[in-house]
């Protein structure tokens, strides 16, 4: 019942429990709970919670796969089609949610260009949750779409090409700005994470790219010639930094 | 049919038992299932190899994820369980557990089951969430000691609003 030389970590506890830790290591934890019974009945805790876990849940993966699960059906069907239930059961929130957007009242605000980012970030947070209608005009129409916002924003709306990033154009629609139009991008990869570019008229004349969240969603943001630019999408700061990057740098060498 | 599509069907069982414990209602969670189906058919050419099972669970976590930030603007609704008093001891354990789950914030509820229920390693959690290993494993401990004090506590948890 000697302690082993390294202290034994919370993580490396953790790790043994799933079977990450290397074998050389797992001897030492061993010696470790037997002699430390409070991380012992944390360990045995967590073994009782992976049991009830697969006692309650396992059932599901046993039970016939649902004939509307078939890939074969999933296939055959239009895409519509199939988005439609999902869709139905979202529609309700997000009614729910346009209410509290348009309801937001004026409380005090920080700076007008903070509050055109977070105009944008509720933009975002409204529309990605859309399964069936994130878009007016899909980005398979790109040429069409760039014209028709370009035509009822008064500034180039060009759609920037993130393929670099993975992502794919879905489309776009038109949006009331803080001061007129305006226009609204979405993005999309293959694992369904989702990016949208937010574009307005702002009086905020050229600023640097800078960076802002709310609860679950971060914004990179910068104005550019008086268009103000916002880039919402996820947590990871790193990755909408990149995405971010690519939109700043065609809107430069558009003349923006 | 493709190897593609076979390694996509061997996965829907479990894909199917991870959105039931994720979503907690059977309805939402195949509707979870099925557009992740229809997601990974529609990009079937954009998959140039790698792991299906990972990918599969990646597209599922960020449509619930989707799904639920339109619930955070609302409030609060009671979890969806069965509240059946006359439960054998089996099925109140399985209550405790999903009532316990429904405490959880959304990313530690993904970590837990996918290391506990679905057995992925934590560098797979951390590819499928986006984030360093680090932030799995911190996730994870967070989820075990609140799932632990949510089982033995006497009264239900509250729902944590984030």
């Amino acid at each position: 019942m000697t302690d082993p030389k390294i202290p034994v970590t919370e993580d490396e506890i953790h790790a043994y429990v799933d079977r990450e830790l290397p074998a050389e290591r797992r001897g030492d934890i061993e010696a470790w709970l037997a002699s430390h019974p409070e991380d012992a009945e944390r360990v045995q805790s967590w073994r009782a919670m992976a049991e009830a876990l697969h006692a309650r849940y396992d059932s599901v993966a046993n039970e016939p796969v649902p004939r509307r699960l078939e890939l074969e059906r999933l296939g055959r069907l239009p895409r519509k089609w199939i988005y439609g239930t999902i869709a139905a059961t979202l529609a309700a929130f997000i009614v729910g949610g346009a209410t509290g957007w348009l309801a937001r009242g004026v409380a005090a605000r920080p700076t007008t260009f903070q509050s055109f980012t977070l105009d944008a970030l509720d933009a975002h947070r409204l529309y990605v949750v859309e399964v069936r209608h994130p878009v007016e005009v899909p980005g398979s129409e790109r040429a069409h779409l760039q014209q028709w916002l370009t035509k009822r924003c008064g500034w180039d709306v060009r759609a920037p090409e993130l393929s670099a990033a993975g992502l794919k154009l879905v489309g776009g629609r038109l949006l009331p700005g803080p001061s007129g139009p305006a226009s609204f991008l979405m993005y999309e990869s293959a694992s369904g994470e989702r990016f949208t570019v937010y574009t307005a008229r702002t009086e905020t004349g050229t600023t640097q790219m800078r960076y802002t969240s709310r609860d679950n969603e971060g914004a990179m943001f910068w104005a550019d010639r008086g268009v103000g630019y916002v880039v919402s999408g996820g947590t990871d700061r790193e990755r909408l930094n990149q995405v971010a990057r690519l939109v700043y740098d065609q809107a430069e060498k558009s003349g923006g | 049919m493709s190897a593609f599509r076979q390694s996509v069907e061997a996965m829907i069982p479990a894909l199917r038992r991870y959105a039931r414990a994720l979503a907690r209602d059977a309805d939402i969670a195949d509707d979870l299932v099925q557009d992740t189906l229809v997601r990974a058919l529609r990009s079937e050419r954009l998959f140039l190899g790698g792991d299906v099972r990972s990918w599969l669970y990646t597209i599922l976590t960020n449509l619930n994820k989707n799904r639920r930030r339109s619930l955070a603007r609302r409030p609060q609704f009671m979890p969806l369980l069965e509240n059946n008093p006359d439960a054998s001891g089996t099925e109140a354990e399985g209550r405790d557990i999903a009532r316990a789950l429904a405490t959880l914030v959304e990313e530690q509820r993904a970590v837990l089951l996918l290391v506990v229920l679905e057995g992925m390693s934590y560098r797979e959690v951390a590819d499928i969430q986006g984030v360093p290993i680090g932030t799995v494993m911190s996730r994870l401990a967070r989820a075990r000691a609140h799932v632990k004090a949510s089982l033995e506590s006497e009264r239900p948890a509250l729902r944590r609003v984030k």
